[in-house]
Parts: C-alpha cells; sequence; structure tokens
C-alpha cells in the first residue's frame, strides 16, 4: 500500500514541479484518449501543442487568447489569496463587455481615437460593479459568494442576450443577436501589423508586475493574504476582513471587466450572445495552474491558450470536437490539486494506516 | 383552472430534479463534505443517462447509468478531497469544468439524438380526479419514490444509529474518530451516495424533464441545489419543500409567457437564479443562526492521528 507522510515543511521542488506533472498526467491521458478514439495521438499532440507556437502569427494568435485569460486569472489569484471564492469571473466579463460595448456604440463616423479610453475604463467599472453586488451580499447579509457571483453569471448571460436580441439589435443584422459592428475608432490599438495582438498584451503585463508588487512588496497585499491564510491572525493584527472582501472583489471584477472590454472593443469588434467564451471559468485554472503567482499565471495562461487553440484546429482538422478544450482543462486542475499532495506529502510504500 | 393544475405539475416535475440533487448534496455536507462539483456530476450523468436510453430503451437503465457515473465521479472528487486532503472548493470546481467539458464532448453526437415516445403515467383511480388528478397523480414514478427518500433520510438519519454516527461525523470528526468509527470511510460513503443521487438528478433531467440532450443543459440546477440545503437550514423536510418552491419558480416564467404577461423571456429567464441570490441574502442574514443550524465541520479536512 503507498502511504502518505507529512513533510516537515512544503516542497520547494513539487510546488514548481507540480504543476508539470499534472500537465505531463493530462498529456498521458490525452494520448490514451485518443487512440480510444481512433485518432493519431502524435498528431493530435501536434495540434495543441506546436500548431500554436509554429510561426509567427501563430504566436500572435496565442497571445491574443492568452491575454483575457491572464488578465482574469490576475484579479481572480489576488482573490483566492485572501480566500474570496469569486468564481463569477465569467459574468463579471460579460458586464464589463456590455458596459464598453455600450459605450463603444456611442462613437460614429467622427469619433477620435480617444474613444477607447472611456470604453476600456466603462468595462472595468462595468466589472468592478457587477463584483461589488457580491461583495455587498456577502459583507451586508452573509450570503455565500460562490453562489452568488455564480448565480449572477446566469443573471449577465440573459442580460447580454436581452441587449443584444432587443434594445441594442442591429437593425440590419438579419434578426442575428448581435449589435452593429463598432467605429473603426473603438478598436482597441494593434501592437503591429499582420498581427491581431493589441495593447491588451502590454496591459496583462503591466498587470503582472502590479499585482506583483501589490501582493509581494505592500503592506496591503499582505494584510490581505494574512487574512486568506489564517483569518484570526489578521484579526489579531487588526486587518479588516471587510476591507479584504472588497479589496479582492474590486480587483478581480476590474480584471475581468478589462478582459470584456478588451474583447469586445478588439477581436470581436461588437457585442453578440456568443461574447461569454469561457474565459472567467478557464480562469481559475490558469490561477490554479500558476500557482496563484503573477509570474506563473503568464506561463499557464499560454498553456490554457494552447488548449483552446489546440481544440479548435483538431476540430477543423481532424474531425475531434472543439469541446476537447473543456475536458482537458477540468483534467488539468483535477491532475494538480493531486499532484499537488505531493508538496506538502512524502509518499512511501509500506502498510496503509488507519482510516 | 386547468393551467393550474398543469402549473402545479411542472412545478413537481422540476421541483424533482433540484429535490434528488439536493437531497444529495445534503448527505454529503452531513458528514462535512461540500461538493461544488454537483452540477458537473448532473451534466455527465444527465448524458450517460440520455445515451443509454436511445440505445436501450430502458428508462430505468437509463437512471442507474446516471446514477453510477455520478457515484464515479463522487468517488473520485471523494478520494481526492477525502485521502489526498486536497481543497474541497477547488476540488469540486475541478469536477463541474472537467463535467462540463467532459458532457459536451460525449454529447456531440446525440445533440440530434431522440428517444421513444412513453406512455404516460397515471396512479389508477387517482389520476382522473379533476384538477387533482392532473397535478399531483399523473408523474412519473421517480417523482413519488423522491418523496419517499425524503422520508427515509429522515428516519435514517434521526432515528437509526447509524444517522447518528453519520451526522456526529460531520459534526466533530474528531470525536468520531476517538470512538473508533472509520471516518474517512463513511465520509467516502455518503459522498458517493450524494454523488449517485446527482447523478439520478441529472438523468431525470434528460430522460423525463426535457427529454434530450443540450450541451450544459443543467444550466445551474446543480448550484441552486447547492444553495438549497443552506435555505433549508440541512433539514431533509425543507430541502424537499424549497426544492418544489424552486421548481415552482422556474416553471413560473413559462405559465407568465403563457397568459401573456408583456416582460422579454430573458427576465423571465433570470427569476430562478435572481429568486436564489435574494432567498440566500435572507436565510444567511443571521450568522448565529446559519452556525447553530450547519454541520461544524463543513468544508473543513479531517487528518486521522493529527
Amino acid at each position: 500500500m503507498l502511504k502518505l507522510e507529512a513533510r516537515p515543511q512544503p516542497s520547494g521542488f513539487w510546488s514548481y514541479g507540480s504543476p508539470l506533472l499534472a500537465l505531463l498526467v493530462t498529456v498521458v491521458i490525452g494520448v490514451i484518449l485518443f487512440i480510444a478514439l481512433g485518432k493519431d495521438p502524435v498528431r493530435a499532440l501536434e495540434m495543441f501543442f506546436w500548431q500554436p507556437i509554429r510561426n509567427g502569427y501563430a504566436l500572435g494568435e496565442l497571445m491574443v487568447k492568452a491575454t483575457p485569460l491572464l488578465i482574469i486569472a490576475l484579479g481572480l489569484a489576488v482573490c483566492f489569496r485572501s480566500n474570496v471564492w469569486n468564481i463569477g469571473a465569467e459574468g463579471q466579463y460579460i458586464i464589463g463587455a456590455i458596459f464598453a460595448g455600450g459605450v463603444a456604440l456611442l462613437a460614429d463616423k467622427g469619433t477620435g481615437a480617444w474613444i477607447v479610453a472611456p470604453v476600456v475604463l466603462a468595462g472595468i467599472v462595468g466589472g468592478m460593479a457587477w463584483a461589488a453586488l457580491t461583495a455587498l451580499l456577502r459583507d451586508r447579509f452573509n450570503a455565500n459568494e460562490i453562489l452568488v457571483s455564480l448565480m449572477l453569471v446566469y443573471v449577465a448571460v440573459q442580460l447580454l442576450s436581452y441587449l443584444v436580441g432587443g434594445p441594442w439589435k442591429d437593425p440590419q443584422g438579419f434578426n442575428f443577436p448581435q449589435t452593429r459592428t463598432f467605429e473603426a475608432a473603438t478598436r482597441i490599438p494593434r501592437l503591429f501589423e499582420g498581427s491581431r495582438m493589441s495593447i491588451g498584451v502590454v496591459l496583462a503585463l503591466v498587470g503582472v508586475g502590479a499585482i506583483w508588487v501589490f501582493l509581494f512588496r505592500t503592506r496591503a497585499g499582505f494584510a490581505q493574504q494574512v487574512g486568506g491564510l489564517a483569518p484570526a491572525a489578521a484579526r489579531y493584527a487588526g486587518f479588516s476582513s471587510r476591507q479584504a472582501l472588497w479589496t479582492a472583489l474590486l480587483i478581480s471584477g476590474g480584471a475581468a471587466g478589462l478582459a470584456g472590454a478588451l474583447e469586445v472593443a478588439g477581436p470581436i469588434g461588437q457585442l453578440t450572445a456568443y461574447v461569454p467564451a469561457g474565459y472567467g471559468f478557464a480562469a481559475i485554472i490558469v490561477a490554479y495552474v500558476g500557482r496563484l503567482h503573477p509570474v506563473g499565471m503568464v506561463f499557464s495562461a499560454i498553456l490554457m491558450s494552447m488548449f483552446y487553440i489546440g481544440g479548435e484546429m483538431a476540430q477543423s482538422r481532424m474531425g475531434l470536437t472543439k469541446s476537447l478544450t473543456g475536458v482537458f482543462q477540468g483534467l488539468l486542475l483535477f491532475s494538480l490539486l493531486a499532484c499537488d499532495t505531493l508538496v506538502n506529502y512524502r509518499l512511501r510504500l509500506g502498510r496503509s494506516g488507519s482510516t | 383552472m386547468d393551467s393550474y393544475s398543469l402549473l402545479i405539475a411542472a412545478t413537481l416535475n422540476a421541483g424533482t430534479v433540484l429535490a434528488l440533487a439536493s437531497l444529495g448534496l445534503l448527505i454529503n455536507e452531513k458528514v462535512g463534505i461540500v461538493n461544488l462539483g454537483a452540477e458537473g456530476m448532473m451534466l455527465c450523468a444527465a448524458i450517460a443517462g440520455f445515451a443509454a436510453v436511445v440505445h436501450t430503451g430502458n428508462d430505468w437503465l437509463g437512471f442507474a447509468a446516471g446514477a453510477v457515473v455520478g457515484a464515479l465521479l463522487a468517488a473520485l472528487f471523494g478520494l481526492l478531497v477525502i485521502w489526498l486532503n486536497t481543497n474541497q472548493f477547488a476540488t469540486g470546481l475541478a469536477l463541474t469544468l472537467f463535467g462540463t467539458g467532459f458532457s459536451a464532448f460525449v454529447g456531440t453526437s446525440y445533440v440530434q439524438a431522440r428517444i421513444p415516445e412513453r406512455p404516460s403515467f397515471g396512479i389508477p383511480g387517482l389520476a382522473d380526479i379533476p384538477v387533482l388528478g392532473p397535478a399531483l397523480f399523473r408523474h412519473h414514478p421517480l417523482v413519488y419514490l423522491t418523496v419517499l427518500l425524503a422520508l427515509a433520510l429522515i428516519w435514517f438519519m434521526y432515528r437509526t444509529r447509524s444517522g447518528l454516527v453519520m451526522r456526529s461525523v460531520g459534526e466533530s470528526p474528531e470525536s468520531a474518530h476517538a470512538l473508533g468509527y472509520p471516518v474517512r470511510l463513511i465520509r467516502l460513503m455518503a459522498v458517493v451516495a450524494g454523488g449517485a443521487l446527482c447523478g439520478l438528478a441529472g438523468a431525470y433531467l434528460s430522460i423525463i424533464y426535457t427529454p434530450l440532450w443540450v450541451e450544459g443543459m443543467v444550466s445551474g440546477k446543480g448550484w441552486i441545489a447547492l444553495a438549497l440545503t443552506t435555505f433549508a437550514t440541512w433539514r431533509p423536510a425543507r430541502v424537499l419543500l424549497g426544492a418544489y418552491l424552486f421548481g415552482g419558480v422556474t416553471m413560473l416564467q413559462f405559465h407568465l409567457q403563457g397568459i401573456g404577461v408583456d416582460i422579454p423571456s430573458q427576465f423571465l429567464t433570470m427569476l430562478p437564479y435572481l429568486a436564489t441570490i435574494v432567498v440566500l441574502a435572507l436565510i444567511s442574514r443571521n450568522p448565529q443562526w446559519i452556525r447553530i443550524n450547519m454541520p461544524a465541520s463543513i468544508g473543513k479536512p479531517f487528518y486521522p492521528g493529527s
């Protein structure tokens, strides 16, 4: 029997090794799945791990998808480190997109490029407002933030569906649930010609630095995390748990809203019922696989982006379904949680302990 | 009158899905485990049950398939949470994310599938009573079995020795362990039983309630079922009541649309989710009340011998 033995100290090696092991486990299960489906596993792995980095354009596309994931995950990391379980980032992303889209629709032919700033700000405000609802209900009514934030995702989806199917519907849109395409002036500026990468990439990287400084170099960031690790110690130190709750939710809501704004005013260019792409949920996995560390999440966001692109490639070129992406995302988080046992425990061969 | 008896019938039908899942989650939480994977388990069970009926034509095999899939996924969750001491919330979330993806993946080939028409049900004699008959006595047997299940659970939890042991594991795993009860095994059994019930709920959804497979068709019912255990302050009878209440809210939208209320359908679809938030806030407002009723070890890991 295998036996778990508590380590005196968490293993530094495994806290880095476990995400890699988890990825390996996911790949192995994936290979088994492909063989079971009668598909060539080497070709499938190529779709997921080689095609997305094949050339400059592919790399750009990889970044386009990684950007919203990273931005949302940065906010979620602050939440999870503070023991605030915001799992409704998808809803905050949608509301951010709605607010940004609302501003973008105000632009007309003569509007200058300055409109991009209000569009982006509106997205941030929208995401914050939506997250503030969760914070308010938690703070004033003690309502569980997991359930409230999640329920608000469904509400946000319906709200979007109402807007694009009703008041904001494009009159010339053949009755599709979508708004008219935004004016060119509202487009988030691209970094260079020939790639869809926008200044969103830069904003995400600035975010990495900002969150790193906040978490590890400021007193507020420290207080935030003490509250998550040891609520009693935080109370003793006089750190307000209410403040930590609001800070965490406003930061993550704002981040998710920003991601929503960058998407609708960037690659999408209009509001449609298909704005919700599951980035808010995938970002939860990004946050965990990246160890809730800003730099770690850069890598996990790129990995998760590979899963998205790989899934699409596998659909168009191998006749597999795109939903494989979701399977692998879930598997990755599962394996990570299991592998993380190695951080705190040693595996020993021996007689089984008491149960 | 007829439209109201149909509304009641639809309420019981929708409430059964919530009741089955929520009773399962109640069993989990009574031993101190919160499984946020309910949504994922229900989705996987929904497609498993639906596929089983498509291939065999037998509803009960479908229900069995759903329950088995739910139980297996719950066992996986249980092993991680109970033996490897992973975080319950994160692991449950992983299960939901995986279940959402996996069910969509498996379900791709069943999107167009139809299952055979089945004869309508009815309790002989009672089904023909005007108004009451269509409202109460023409349901699938599982609707009545769910009520029986709630009663059985009440009896088990509060009237048997095993039920007492189960509750003690949830209140104080340390004491139960000190008395020599296999805490981890009891927790695993409860988690598996809860998963089987969530699975049954998912299968009922795709086989009887809808009856077809749509990607993501559980649409938050697993999460509402999770909220229901809190509304019910962890009492089986109140879980049942709450489930029918929310079944009613879900059905109200169709009723309102039916009688021509002029509200965009999206706002009506929001109703159950908004109602969940409002009721959750009202019930949770008094932290003392929650603390008294909540199983004390909920969400906390237990390491024997530490």
